[in-house]
C-alpha cells in the first residue's frame, strides 16, 4: 500500500485515543457546573474547543494510523467479568472508526461554532435566555458518547454509546419542552423526544437480541472475538448469524431511520435546527450504517441477511424521497431526504459495498450539515423579519410559522450569502458532478447496478426525485417575491453563523477528492481495516453509463422543478401546482403516505386500549374491589373476628381471669390462717419449734 | 434410795402438781395461788443446787413481787369464770399433742447423750452465795448489769405510760 | 447424787405444761402466768447445769432472766389493763381484730 509505505517511520499517537471522549466530557463539566456564570459566548467557546480538540486527537490519530495502518486496540480498563463473559473498555483505534471520529469531531465543530450565533438568537426569540448553557451540555455529551459509540471495540460498549446519543437526541430533540413547535406553550416538543425514544427503543431491542444471540453463539461480544470466529460459526450454525444480523437490521432501522421505525425523524425536527444538523443528518443517524459497515464480516457471511439490509435500504430512499416532494416545512423536505439519504448507505452496506456507503456518509455529513444549517439562517432571517414587523393588535392571535416555505420567497436578495451555500448544498445533494454527492451517490449507483439490480432501480427514482424535490425547495424559499412580510424584511445572518457555512460548501464541493474513482484514497484507507478481518473490498470501477445515467436524471428533474416552480414563481398564498397534476397522490405525499396514522391505529391505539383494560377490568374491577375486598378483605375480617372473639376473648381474657380467680381463690384459703386468735398463732410457733427439734433430732 | 432421791421426787411431785394445778384450775386465784407453790418448790431445787441466793431471790421477785402483782391485776380485772366454747377443740388436742411430742423430743435430747453424775460441793461454800454472784455480777457481767437497770425503767415507764388516763 | 438429767426432765415437763398452759386457757393472765412457768422451768435448767459444771454463768444468767421477767411482767399486765379497758373483756379470743 503506497501509503503505508510511505510514512512507515511517522509518529505514534495512539495512547491520545481516550482523550477524544475526554475532551468533550471536560467541556460538558465546565459548562454544567460553572457554565451559570459565564456568558454566552464563553459557554459557546468551552463547547466548540472541547469538540475542536477532540478533532485534533482524531487527526493525530489519523497521522499514527498512516504509519500503524492495522490499527491498535487500547484496553482502558476492565469493565464485565462473570463466568465466560469477559468485557472491558476497549478501544479500537482503526481506519474506520478514526474515518468516523473524524467526520463526528469535525463537522461537529462547525457546527457547535455555528451554534454559538444560532442559539444566541433561538434563546432570544424563545424569551429563555438561561437555557444557552443547557443547549451546549447536552451538545458536548453528544459528542462524547458518538466518540464511545464509534471506538469502541466490543458490542456492549458501543451499545453504551448507542443508547448515550439516542439519549442526547431525546434531551436536544425536547430542548424546548414546555413549547409546541411554534413557541407557543404546549407538549408537542416533549411529545416528538418521546416518539423518537421510543421508536430507538424498537431498535436497542433489536440491538439487544442481536448481542444476546451474539454472545450465546460466540461467547464473546468483541470485534476480534466475533470475527475470528466467523468463518467457524457460519459452517456450523448459519442461522445463528443470520438470527444476529437481521436483529441487528432492527436496531439500524431504529437509529439510522429505516422503514419501518423512521417515523421519528421529521418529528425530531421540533429541536433547534443545530441538532437537527449534527444528530439528524451527519451523526448519529449514521451510526446504524457504522454499525452495518463494522460489522461487515457478520453480513458478508450471510447474503440472505445482506439482501434484506438492502431491499430495507432502497426502499426507504424511495419512500422517504416521495414523501419529501410533498412537504411545505423547509426542515422537514431535508429531514425526509436525509431518511432518503440513509436509505441509499443502507443499501451501500447492505450490498457488501462498504466504502460506497462511507464514502456517501462522509459526504452527505458535509452537505447535509450545511444544508441544515442554511435552514436555520433562513429560519432566523425569516424571524429577525418577524420581529421588526409593526406590532398590529393582530399580531398576537396570528400563528406564525418560521419554517413553512410558503411564507418565503426572494430570499436570495436579502440572504446572499445564506443563499449561496444552501445552493451549493442542494446541487451536491442533487449529485450533479463535480460536486461531492456526485461521486459518492454514483458509486453507490454503480455497485447497485452490479450487485443487486431492483435496488439500483429504486434508488436511481430516488435519486430522480432528490433532485426534484431540491429544486422545488430552491425555487420556493429564494426566487421570486416575498409571500409573507416576515420574509420582505428577513436580514443576513452574523458571521459566526455564515463563516462555519462557508466551510462546510467548501467541503461539499472538494469532498469528492476522498474517493475519485481512479485514486480511491477512501478505499485504500479503509482497506487496512478490513484486511484485517479477511475481507477484500473492490474497488469500484467507474461506470460511464450509470454516471450518466444518474447525471441525466438529476437535470431532468432539475428541469422538471424550474418548470414548475422556477418559470413562474409562486405568489402568495397560491396552491401548489403538484396539487393540481397530482391530485390525491400530492395529498398522500403531504400526509406522508399516513404513516403516523397507520401506527397510532395499529399499535398506540391497541396500546392503551390494552393499558386501559388492565388497569380499569383487571386491576381496579378484578384485583381492586373484587380481590382486595371479597377475598383478602374477608379473609382478614374473618381472621380479625377468630382472633377477637374465641382468641383474644376466650382464652387470653380467660388467663388473665383465671389467674385472677386463682389468686383470688388462694387468697381466701391463705386467708383462714389469719383467724386473728393469738393462741393460734401461738400454736403455730409452737409447732414450728416441735417440728425443728424433731428434725434436728432425727437428722 | 438415797435421802436426795426421795426429797427430789416429793418435790418434784408437787412442783408438777402445782403447775397442773395452774394448767387445770378456772378460778383465776386459785391458778396464782398454784404458780406461787411452784415458785417456792423450784426455790427449794436452787437450795439444793448450791444457789441460795437465787433461792432467797426467786422467792422475793418472783413469788413475793411478781405474783403478787398478778394478784392484783385479777383483783382489778374480775374473776369472772369464762365459759368454754367448744369452736377450737381441735386446737386443744393439737396443742396437748404437740406438748407430748416436745416434751419427748427435750428428753431423747438429754437422755441420748448420757446421764452425767451431778457433782454437789459444800453447802456453805461461796459457789451460789451472794459473794459469790456479787463478784461475779460487778466483774464479768457489769455491761449486762447495767443495762438491766435501763432496762428496768424503761418498764417502768412503759407501764406508767400504758395504764395513764388521757 | 441426782443424776443431772433428772433435773432436766422435771424442767422438760415444766416448760411444757407451761407451754400448753399458754396455748389452751383463754384468760389472758392464766396465759401469762403460764409464760411465767416456762421462764422458770427454763431457770431450773440453768441452775441444774451451772451446778454441774461448777460454773457460776448460768446463775448470773437466771439472775438476769429473773429481772427481765418482772420488767416483762410489769408491762404485760399494763398492757392487759390497758385492753381490759377498751374491750371489758380478758378473753384472748375477744381480741381478733386482726382476723383476716
Amino acid at each position: 500500500m503506497p501509503l503505508s509505505e510511505a510514512v512507515n517511520q511517522g509518529p505514534q499517537f495512539f495512547y491520545l485515543a481516550p482523550w477524544i471522549i475526554i475532551f468533550p466530557v471536560i467541556g460538558l463539566l465546565i459548562n454544567m457546573f460553572l457554565g451559570g456564570r459565564f456568558k454566552e459566548r464563553v459557554i459557546g467557546i468551552i463547547a466548540s474547543s472541547a469538540s475542536g480538540l477532540a478533532f485534533v486527537v482524531a487527526i493525530l490519530l489519523g497521522i499514527s494510523l498512516l504509519s500503524h495502518p492495522e490499527g491498535v486496540v487500547l484496553r482502558l480498563a476492565e469493565w464485565i467479568s462473570i463466568g465466560e463473559l469477559q468485557l472491558d473498555w476497549t478501544i479500537r483505534v482503526d481506519t474506520l472508526s478514526t474515518t468516523m471520529m473524524l467526520v463526528v469531531s469535525g463537522v461537529g465543530t462547525l457546527i457547535h461554532i455555528y451554534a454559538i450565533g444560532y442559539m444566541h438568537e433561538d434563546v432570544r426569540f424563545k424569551d429563555d435566555l438561561g437555557r444557552y448553557q443547557r443547549f451546549f451540555v447536552f451538545f458536548n455529551l453528544f459528542i462524547a458518547a458518538m466518540m464511545i459509540l464509534v471506538s469502541a471495540d466490543n458490542y456492549l460498549m458501543l451499545f453504551v454509546g448507542w443508547e448515550g446519543v439516542g439519549l442526547c437526541s431525546f434531551l436536544l430533540i425536547g430542548f424546548w419542552y414546555d413549547k409546541d413547535l411554534l413557541g407557543r406553550p404546549g407538549t408537542e416538543n416533549a411529545l416528538a423526544g418521546s416518539k423518537a425514544f421510543i421508536a430507538n427503543r424498537v431498535g436497542d431491542f433489536g440491538f439487544l437480541m442481536a448481542s444476546f444471540t451474539m454472545f450465546w453463539g460466540f461467547k464473546t461480544v468483541s470485534f476480534g472475538g466475533v470475527f475470528s470466529q466467523v468463518h467457524h460459526i457460519a459452517e456450523t450454525q448459519p442461522g445463528l448469524i443470520l438470527t444476529i444480523t437481521l436483529f441487528m437490521l432492527l436496531g439500524v432501522a431504529g437509529k439510522s431511520a429505516q422503514l419501518p421505525l423512521f417515523v421519528w425523524l421529521p418529528d425530531a425536527m421540533a429541536g433547534p435546527t443545530p441538532v437537527s444538523a449534527l444528530i439528524h443528518a451527519a451523526t448519529m443517524v449514521t451510526a446504524g450504517v457504522y454499525l452495518v459497515a463494522r460489522s461487515a464480516p457478520l453480513y458478508s457471511a450471510v447474503p440472505e441477511a445482506q439482501a434484506v439490509v438492502a431491499l430495507v435500504g432502497g426502499i426507504t430512499a424511495l419512500f422517504a424521497a416521495t414523501i419529501a416532494v410533498g412537504q411545505y416545512d423547509l426542515k422537514k423536505v431535508l429531514a425526509y431526504s436525509t431518511i432518503s439519504q440513509l436509505g441509499f448507505m443502507v443499501a451501500a452496506v447492505g450490498m457488501g459495498a462498504y466504502v460506497a456507503g462511507m464514502f456517501h456518509l462522509i459526504t452527505h455529513a458535509f452537505f447535509k450539515a450545511l444544508l441544515f444549517l442554511s435552514a436555520g439562517s433562513v429560519i432566523l432571517g425569516i424571524e429577525r423579519g418577524h420581529h421588526h414587523l409593526p406590532h398590529d393588535d393582530h399580531h398576537g392571535d396570528e400563528v406564525f410559522d418560521p419554517g413553512d416555505m410558503r411564507h418565503m420567497g426572494g430570499l436570495r436578495k436579502r440572504m446572499p450569502t445564506t443563499f449561496w451555500v444552501f445552493l451549493v448544498g442542494a446541487v451536491a445533494l442533487s449529485g450533479i458532478p463535480p460536486l461531492a454527492g456526485f461521486f459518492s451517490k454514483d458509486e453507490i449507483l454503480a455497485d447497485a447496478f452490479h450487485l443487486n439490480f431492483p435496488v439500483y432501480i429504486m434508488l436511481a427514482i430516488a435519486a430522480f426525485f432528490t433532485a426534484f424535490y431540491m429544486g422545488r425547495q430552491v425555487w420556493l424559499v429564494f426566487f421570486g417575491s416575498p409571500r409573507h412580510e416576515a420574509a420582505e424584511h428577513a436580514e443576513e445572518s452574523p458571521p459566526v453563523i455564515t463563516i462555519p457555512l462557508i466551510a462546510l460548501a467548501g467541503l461539499s464541493i472538494l469532498g469528492g477528492v476522498l474517493n475519485l474513482p481512479s485514486v480511491h484514497i477512501l478505499t485504500h484507507w479503509l482497506e487496512h481495516t478490513y484486511e484485517t478481518f479477511h475481507l477484500h473490498l473492490h474497488a469500484g470501477e467507474f461506470n460511464l453509463q450509470v454516471a450518466l445515467i444518474s447525471t441525466g436524471l438529476a437535470l431532468a428533474a432539475i428541469f422538471l422543478a424550474w418548470l414548475l416552480y422556477g418559470r413562474k414563481p409562486l405568489i402568495k398564498d397560491q396552491p401548489d401546482p403538484l396539487q393540481k397534476i397530482l391530485g390525491p397522490i400530492f395529498n398522500g405525499m403531504n400526509r406522508k403516505w399516513y404513516v403516523d396514522e397507520i401506527y397510532e391505529f395499529l399499535f398506540i391505539d391497541r396500546y392503551i386500549d390494552l393499558a386501559k383494560f388492565l388497569s380499569i377490568k383487571v386491576d381496579w374491577d378484578f384485583w381492586h374491589d373484587w380481590f382486595h375486598d371479597k377475598v383478602i378483605g374477608a379473609a382478614y375480617r374473618q381472621g380479625a373476628k377468630f382472633l377477637a372473639g374465641p382468641i383474644d376473648l376466650g382464652i387470653i381474657d380467660g388467663i388473665s381471669k383465671g389467674l385472677a380467680k386463682l389468686f383470688q381463690t388462694l387468697a381466701a384459703q391463705f386467708r383462714k390462717l389469719q383467724t386473728g386468735y393469738v393462741r393460734n398463732y401461738a400454736l403455730a410457733v409452737f409447732a414450728g419449734v416441735v417440728i425443728i427439734l424433731g428434725y434436728l433430732i432425727l437428722g | 434410795m438415797s435421802v436426795d432421791l426421795i426429797f427430789f421426787l416429793a418435790l418434784a411431785i408437787v412442783a408438777v402438781g402445782a403447775a397442773l394445778g395452774l394448767l387445770f384450775s378456772r378460778n383465776a386465784v386459785y391458778a396464782a395461788l398454784f404458780l406461787v407453790l411452784n415458785f417456792i418448790t423450784v426455790a427449794v431445787y436452787y437450795l439444793l443446787l448450791n444457789a441460795p441466793f437465787l433461792a432467797m431471790a426467786q422467792v422475793t421477785v418472783y413469788a413475793g413481787a411478781i405474783m403478787v402483782l398478778f394478784l392484783f391485776v385479777i383483783m382489778l380485772l374480775g374473776t369472772k369464770k369464762l365459759k368454754t366454747r367448744g369452736e377450737h377443740l381441735w386446737q386443744r388436742r393439737l396443742a396437748i399433742g404437740l406438748g407430748v411430742i416436745l416434751f419427748a423430743e427435750i428428753a431423747a435430747l438429754f437422755l441420748a447423750k448420757g446421764q452425767n453424775v451431778l457433782m454437789v460441793g459444800d453447802i456453805g461454800s461461796k459457789f451460789g452465795s451472794p459473794e459469790g454472784i456479787g463478784i461475779e455480777l460487778f466483774t464479768q457481767y457489769l455491761l449486762p448489769f447495767e443495762i438491766t437497770s435501763i432496762l428496768l425503767l424503761v418498764g417502768m415507764i412503759g407501764a406508767i405510760v400504758l395504764t395513764k388516763d388521757d | 447424787m441426782i443424776p443431772i438429767s433428772y433435773y432436766i426432765i422435771l424442767s422438760a415437763l415444766l416448760f411444757t405444761i407451761g407451754a400448753v398452759c399458754v396455748l389452751i386457757r383463754r384468760n389472758a393472765i392464766i396465759i401469762f402466768m403460764g409464760i411465767e412457768l416456762m421462764l422458770n422451768a427454763a431457770n431450773l435448767a440453768f441452775v441444774a447445769f451451772a451446778n454441774q459444771h461448777q460454773v457460776l454463768s448460768g446463775q448470773i444468767f437466771v439472775f438476769f432472766v429473773m429481772t427481765v421477767a418482772a420488767a416483762e411482767v410489769a408491762i404485760g399486765l399494763a398492757l392487759i389493763v390497758t385492753i381490759f379497758r377498751s374491750k371489758q373483756s380478758i378473753d384472748v379470743d375477744q381480741i381478733s381484730s386482726l382476723k383476716g
